[in-house]
């Protein structure tokens, strides 16, 4: 126990200050995200993501919103399991056949404001996977999106960036 | 050593005939008639060869009917038996009975190619599902694959287990939290797990056909994206496979370098993965605290290559990144870092008896199941199968064993710790292998020009991932260009390894069984 603890201490808060990131000035962002959250989504927003077909590179840098460094729960932003509670759905990867269903399904069950974010250059367009038997393509093939986040993977910062838009 | 090729050649003589236009040297191909493609199987499986991957070509480009192709690995040697099948009488014999894992392989075949494994126990689709059209085999030249296709009615009919007291829980696609979708059947009693059924292809976005459509610099992109958290590795597979059929000799410090991205992403992984492990058994501590040491990395990668996770850096020819004096300081300051805390971090999970509680003796893969299930990786090497690519089919800078020397670890209790045991190893090797390399990095050229493969000839590189063993086969059409580019992502094999491991652990187990593994949905799916 003893050992943790002093890990812990021995870590401190890495949270702050943040890695400089030449591509957005997170710190700015993040200072706008909290008050919209607090201000329109009574200080928290509940984000359901769904891999619609992703290469799992988009996943990686959406767990990446998570860790202590980029630490979205301090914006108010988590992730939920059920899509019954989710304010937003981050929706990943060209859709692929196969998943089409569970994804239109998703969002019916999803309560208004039914906020959708495709994220990657897949989520936007298809990517290098394009269209064909098994892709669709981009997310707003099967459901409505109100943003897109490109990039192949985009940064966290510029995952944060995109959902600030979303809700502002 | 070719044990494989002499065994071969002491049982079929003359019906089988080697084959000089697959690249490397090293890696032979033989033809055998169609009738003897699964007594070859029985020739493998008593020189105690394992299985790695087994696909199908359409050739109708050459003016011949299909083929159907069976590798096998044994020790350092690799031997890809094939077998022509013509168009109009589209069967082959399954190989299901002497190697477990081909049922899946075979399903496979049957259903993205429309021949038809005889014999095979299970003749299920496999990532088609029901609601394709009967007739849609994407991977057959006249498959139309730019269009999409119609959705039918049909069911897919699973595996039950009846009787008192069982029940079932159907689980995903779509899961909670932030992994791939995939779809998990449990049949259980009381808590204990008496089967579990796995449903993947959900994320297929039909990569392989997608790469026939691509030239061949551009199939590395897609290669690159084959499974995202292993881009590196995928697509040093995929130009090894291309530069063997060009004969391009890679610069040394391109070598070099390759090794460098890819040891970096099996430290990345691993350490997300650890965390990961732990966090399942309710140790939330050491995800944050692993997770803080893999962002740094992270951020390393992107200053000094451009990309988190080093993705398009690897080039057929070559590497499109170089790396100074001041650079090598920096991963060298880094390593130094990292590897302080990770230590501290062992010791907590070593001395840890709640968390020691739920990985021991968790998700037991025996050593038996893991060959008679051919796994690779790390599954593998923590059930007892000594295989890694870096050692037994060493590629470049790894042959050099003077320079690099690798110890790989290998443990047998095939438990939820073992796995994460093999990782943490790894991890420290991989920290060393990168120090050496810092060290010794030759001067030179980062890439040369890579021409066009000739028409009609294959190449073939096994890479060990961090997950384990990728193997690439690639195949040039009569106009040189991609007829057919086959992918077999560690998860292929390790996925039944899964549905094996969980039998009769308790169903809130199946997470942490589940990371253990942690298998790539994207990789197996294509
Ligand atoms: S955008 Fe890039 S990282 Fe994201 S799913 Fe597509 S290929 Fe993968």
């Amino acid at each position: 126990m003893i050992r943790i603890l002093r890990q812990i201490f021995r870590t401190g808060i890495v949270t702050e200050p943040l890695h400089p990131d030449p591509e957005t000035e997170i710190k700015e962002v993040g200072i706008r995200l909290e008050e919209a959250v607090r201000k329109r989504f009574r200080r928290s927003l509940t984000i359901r993501q769904v891999d619609a077909g992703s290469c799992n590179g988009c996943e990686l840098e959406i767990h990446a919103m998570n860790n202590p460094i980029y630490n979205c729960e301090r914006f108010g932003i988590h992730f939920t399991a059920s899509p019954r509670f989710a304010d937003m759905l981050l929706v990943t990867g060209p859709v692929t056949r196969n998943m089409e269903v569970a994804l239109r399904r998703t969002y019916d069950a999803t309560p208004l404001p039914k906020l959708v974010v495709a994220v990657g250059d897949c989520g936007c367009n298809g990517g290098i996977f394009g269209e064909s038997y098994a892709s669709l393509g981009g997310v707003d093939k099967v459901i409505p999106v109100d943003v897109y986040i490109p990039g192949c993977p985009p940064s966290p910062a510029a995952l944060l960036n995109g959902i600030l838009k979303a809700i502002s | 050593m070719s044990m494989l090729r002499d065994a071969i050649i002491s049982a079929f003589g003359e019906r089988a005939r080697f084959d000089s236009s697959q690249h490397p040297a090293g890696v032979s191909s033989c033809l055998v008639p169609r009738d003897s493609f699964s007594e070859a199987a029985k020739v493998m499986k008593k020189s105690y060869a394992l299985l790695a991957a087994e696909w199908a070509t359409d050739e109708t480009a050459f003016g011949r009917g299909f083929g159907i192709f069976s590798c096998y690995r044994w020790g350092s040697e690799y031997l890809i038996v094939r077998a022509d099948v013509p168009a109009d009488d589209p069967w082959f014999p399954s190989l299901t009975k002497r190697f477990v894992p081909a049922y899946r392989f075979e399903r496979q075949i049957q259903s993205l190619m429309g021949i038809t494994p005889v014999g095979i126990p299970d003749a299920r689709p496999w990532i088609k599902f029901e609601d394709w059209p009967i007739d849609a085999w994407p991977l057959r030249k006249s498959f139309d694959a730019s269009k999409p296709m119609p959705r039918i009615k049909g069911e897919y009919t699973w595996i039950r287990a009846e009787g008192e007291g069982v029940y079932e829980i159907p689980v995903g696609p779509v899961h909670a939290g932030i992994i791939e979708p995939g779809h998990f059947r449990f049949q259980a009693v009381g808590e204990d797990v008496i089967n579990l059924e796995e449903r993947l292809g959900y994320v297929h976005k039909g990569i392989e056909k997608r790469f026939e459509t691509l030239s061949w610099r551009e199939g590395a992109r897609l290669a690159g994206r084959v499974s995202g958290d292993t881009t590196v590795a995928h697509s040093i597979a995929y130009s090894m496979a291309l530069e063997s059929m060009t004969g391009c000799r890679l610069p040394e410090r391109a070598q070099w370098l390759r090794a460098l991205f890819l040891e970096r992403e099996r430290i990345a992984n691993h350490l997300g993965d650890i965390g990961a492990i732990c966090n399942d058994a309710a140790f939330a501590f050491m995800l944050y605290q692993l997770s803080r040491l893999k962002e740094l990395m992270l951020v390393t990668n992107r200053r000094l290559f451009g990309h988190r996770f080093i993705m398009d850096r690897v080039k057929p020819g070559g590497v499109t990144v170089d790396i100074d004096a001041a650079g090598k300081e920096e991963i060298r300051a880094e390593m130094e870092s990292l590897l302080k805390d990770f230590e501290r971090l062992v010791t907590i999970y070593d001395e840890n008896p709640s968390l020691e509680d739920r990985v021991r003796d968790t998700g037991i893969l025996s050593p038996e199941k893991a060959r008679e299930l051919c796994v690779v990786g790390i599954v593998a090497r923590a059930s007892g199968l000594n295989l890694d690519c870096r050692i037994f089919n060493p590629f470049p800078p790894y042959d050099q064993h003077d320079r690099i020397e690798l110890d790989v670890p290998v443990l047998i209790s095939g438990d939820v710790h073992a796995r994460v045991w093999v990782r943490i190893q790894e991890v420290r090797e991989s920290v060393r292998i990168i120090r050496k390399i810092l060290e010794d990095l030759p001067e030179g050229e980062t890439s040369i020009p890579v021409e066009q493969p000739s028409p009609g000839v294959s190449g073939f590189a096994a890479v060990e991932g961090w997950r384990g063993e990728i193997i690439y086969w690639l195949q040039s059409g009569p106009q040189a260009e991609i007829n057919r580019c086959m992918v077999r992502d560690p998860s292929s094999l390790n996925w039944i390894g899964l549905e094996r491991a969980v039998l009769g652990n308790i169903v809130p187990d199946f997470p942490l069984c589940n990371k253990s593994f942690n298998q790539s949905y994207s990789g197996h799916d294509l």
